[in-house]
């Protein structure tokens, strides 16, 4: 059974995403409670196989018995254990959170949504396990496609914005299906651990040497890196909010991890950071992107807007500490994606709690809220705090490994743009929280005497089934953050090859 | 000149698939319509696929079906070089559902949005979305 874990993590959502659809012709009750129980079942999997492979080392698993240059393997390491667990943990959370928020917003279609959200968290589990890279490729568009549908799902502009995000996301994954052709072409491969066996022998190729620019421009539009992050924004933020808080967390962070382990484990470090010296461009590319994301945050009024452009603004950070090319600095960025996948999770759900009692997603409408609703404004604080880079929340940490490795790699301008956009980000969070701690309720009114004519009462917090899961994802970016130094030394270091100093 | 022809003579698939990644480049930058840019889209895809194909074949060779298996078996091994590689046929299999499915789905946003604005055309969306 245990020797399976890597394969029951996916199986479990899979099985359970077409039951979801059954059963929901039968009952539309029985979807909610059969999704939870398979992301529940692939969550506890998940966090075995991370312990199995703290114990143990890297668990190898072979589909149907096939052993790897014919078959598909997954190969489950330090730094995909960790992903999955994330990647399931947040999908978890986020669907017990949003129950009341679906069942308005989706009554009709309560079956397929669960289908289309499991299969979505089932591409993007899979997306980390496997150990081949066109398989990857499948799962890409799987993940993606599950997602153009769930985005599209919404009223309004939703449907433009996601059809958009598809022609930038087929682009994209088209070009990294190309990039792996031309390895395929040299190398005669498609397992990641034998390409990175046959990769050093080719180091002077043009062949190798396309592929990985097209490979990365593919995983850089798919994963919002600035210049190529214009469908990004429209896409979060015209979506449902169930929907943005599953995949802003999620999509851009597993692309992230895409490209380290594309880099890592298939170009090998020696190859991407030593023979193609894109390292130094590709910090700059970053710190364009944190410092555009950050004052693009700035000019919008728009809550769910402005965090959208925080993400291409961490996204940035992610990419900027990873080619950085130091240990301090590779290690921020994996830590990065978890503390980033946490903490906007934290503060999507937060907005739709905001957003689902004030009918309104503009900051300007969002006075007296701490009186309203103290709760989820208390949550909102501490992942405002944790995006800002306050101790003791997991923001500071992964922002310290950060800068401490792009001292170490000599890059000044990365760490004032790391600085820049922590001081951007007080800036926008005092600026909601001054609105909303300091404007009284009733001005709105009196200012505005055609607005919506809402009800001033004392409290009147998000329901109980969003707030648990508000609070206790609070709770963990204090203990991601208090236990940030064992993550790193127990999981993230061993993760990263030994070569890299 | 000579050496760049014969270059180009004896790469032409490569060509041919640069050729359609541009058409179905142009077709999604240049055209206003959403379904001529879905087209476009799906151009691109299969300009890939395209090329996958292109790589698998060999001149002069056979599918990789060994003739009469049943009567010669065990007489002669079958040799690789006589063949075709078929992985990355099969491969494109996969790649092709991908891009029917992808296909699918942009048709299907396109009917919503259809229903939505009444029309196709990109400019007269912006138009409507503009409208108070």
């Amino acid at each position: 059974m245990s020797a399976h874990y890597p394969e029951l993590v996916i199986v479990i959502p899979l099985v359970a995403a077409f039951l979801v659809l059954i059963a929901a012709l039968v009952d539309k009750r029985f979807a909610f409670p059969l999704a939870a129980l398979a992301l529940l079942g692939s969550t506890l999997t998940a966090i075995t196989l991370l312990i199995k492979v703290m114990q143990v080392g890297v668990v190898e698993y072979y589909l149907a018995g096939w052993p790897p240059p014919v078959g598909i393997a997954y190969r489950v390491d330090h730094l995909n254990s960790l992903v999955l667990v994330v990647v399931s943990a947040v999908a978890f959370i986020n669907l017990l959170g949003t129950r009341s928020l679906v069942a308005e917003a989706f009554s009709d279609r309560i079956g397929p949504f669960y289908t289309l959200y499991i299969l979505l968290v089932t591409g993007l589990l899979k997306i980390v396990v496997t150990g081949d890279a066109f398989n990857l490729y499948v799962l890409v568009e799987i993940a993606a496609l599950t997602g153009y549908a769930l985005l599209g799902m919404g009223e309004g502009r939703a449907p433009l914005s996601s059809l958009n995000y598809l022609f930038i996301g087929t682009v994209g994954a088209s070009l990294y299906l190309l990039g792996v052709g031309y390895l395929y072409l040299v190398t005669g491969t498609l397992n990641m651990a034998d390409l990175a066996v046959r990769v050093p022998e080719l180091y002077n190729s043009r062949v190798v040497v396309s592929a990985f620019v097209i490979c990365l421009a593919g995983l850089c539009i798919k994963m919002g890196f600035f210049p190529l992050h214009a469908w990004l924004p429209n896409a979060y933020s015209h979506a449902p909010d169930p929907v943005s808080s599953l995949v802003a967390p999620l999509v851009t962070k597993v692309m992230i991890y895409v490209m380290v382990r594309v880099m890592l484990f298939v170009f090998t470090p020696a190859f991407a950071f030593d023979v193609m010296r894109i390292g130094e461009p590709m910090v700059w590319l970053a710190i364009v992107a944190i410092v555009s994301g950050s004052f693009l945050a700035l000019s919008t009024r728009r809550l769910k807007r402005m965090l959208t452009y925080i993400i291409v603004a961490e996204v940035g950070y992610m990419v900027g500490g990873f080619w950085l090319g130091n240990r301090l600095g590779i290690s921020g960025a994996i830590l990065h994606i978890i503390n980033d996948a946490a903490m906007t999770l934290c503060v999507f759900l937060a907005a739709a709690a905001l957003i689902a009692r004030t009918g309104s997603d503009a900051i300007d409408d969002m006075q007296g809220l701490f009186k309203k609703m103290p709760v989820t404004m208390a949550v909102f604080v501490i992942a405002g705090l944790s995006i800002i880079g306050v101790p003791p929340t997991c923001g500071f940490f992964s922002k310290w490994y950060l800068i401490s490795g792009a001292i170490a790699a000599g890059q000044y301008g990365f760490m004032a743009a790391l600085l820049l956009s922590s001081l951007i980000n007080l800036v926008l969070f005092f600026r909601i929280f001054e609105i909303a701690y300091f404007e009284p309720f009733e001005d709105h009114h009196a200012e505005h005497p055609t607005g919506h004519g809402r009800v001033l009462s004392a409290v009147q917090e998000a329901p109980l089934e969003l707030l648990v899961p508000l609070v206790a994802t609070a709770a963990l970016l204090f203990a991601l953050g208090i236990y940030a130094g064992d993550i790193v030394s127990l999981i993230i270091d061993k993760a990263i090859p030994v070569g890299i100093v | 000149m000579e050496s760049l022809l014969s270059n180009f003579l004896a790469k032409y698939n490569y060509w041919v698939y640069i050729g359609l990644v541009m058409i179905g480049m142009y077709a999604m930058i240049a055209k206003r319509n959403l379904v001529k840019k879905i087209i476009g889209m799906n151009i691109v895809q299969t300009a890939v696929i395209l090329f996958y194909v292109s790589i698998g074949a060999k001149q002069g060779k056979t599918i990789p079906i060994i003739a009469h298996g049943h009567e010669e078996a065990g007489h002669h091994a079958a040799q690789a070089m006589d063949y075709i590689s078929p992985l990355p046929h099969v491969l494109m299999l996969t790649a092709i559902v991908v891009s029917v499915a992808t296909l699918g789905v942009a048709l299907a946003l396109a009917i919503k949005i259809y229903r939505q604005y009444g029309t196709l055309e990109e400019d007269e969306i912006a138009l409507r979305i503009n409208e108070p």
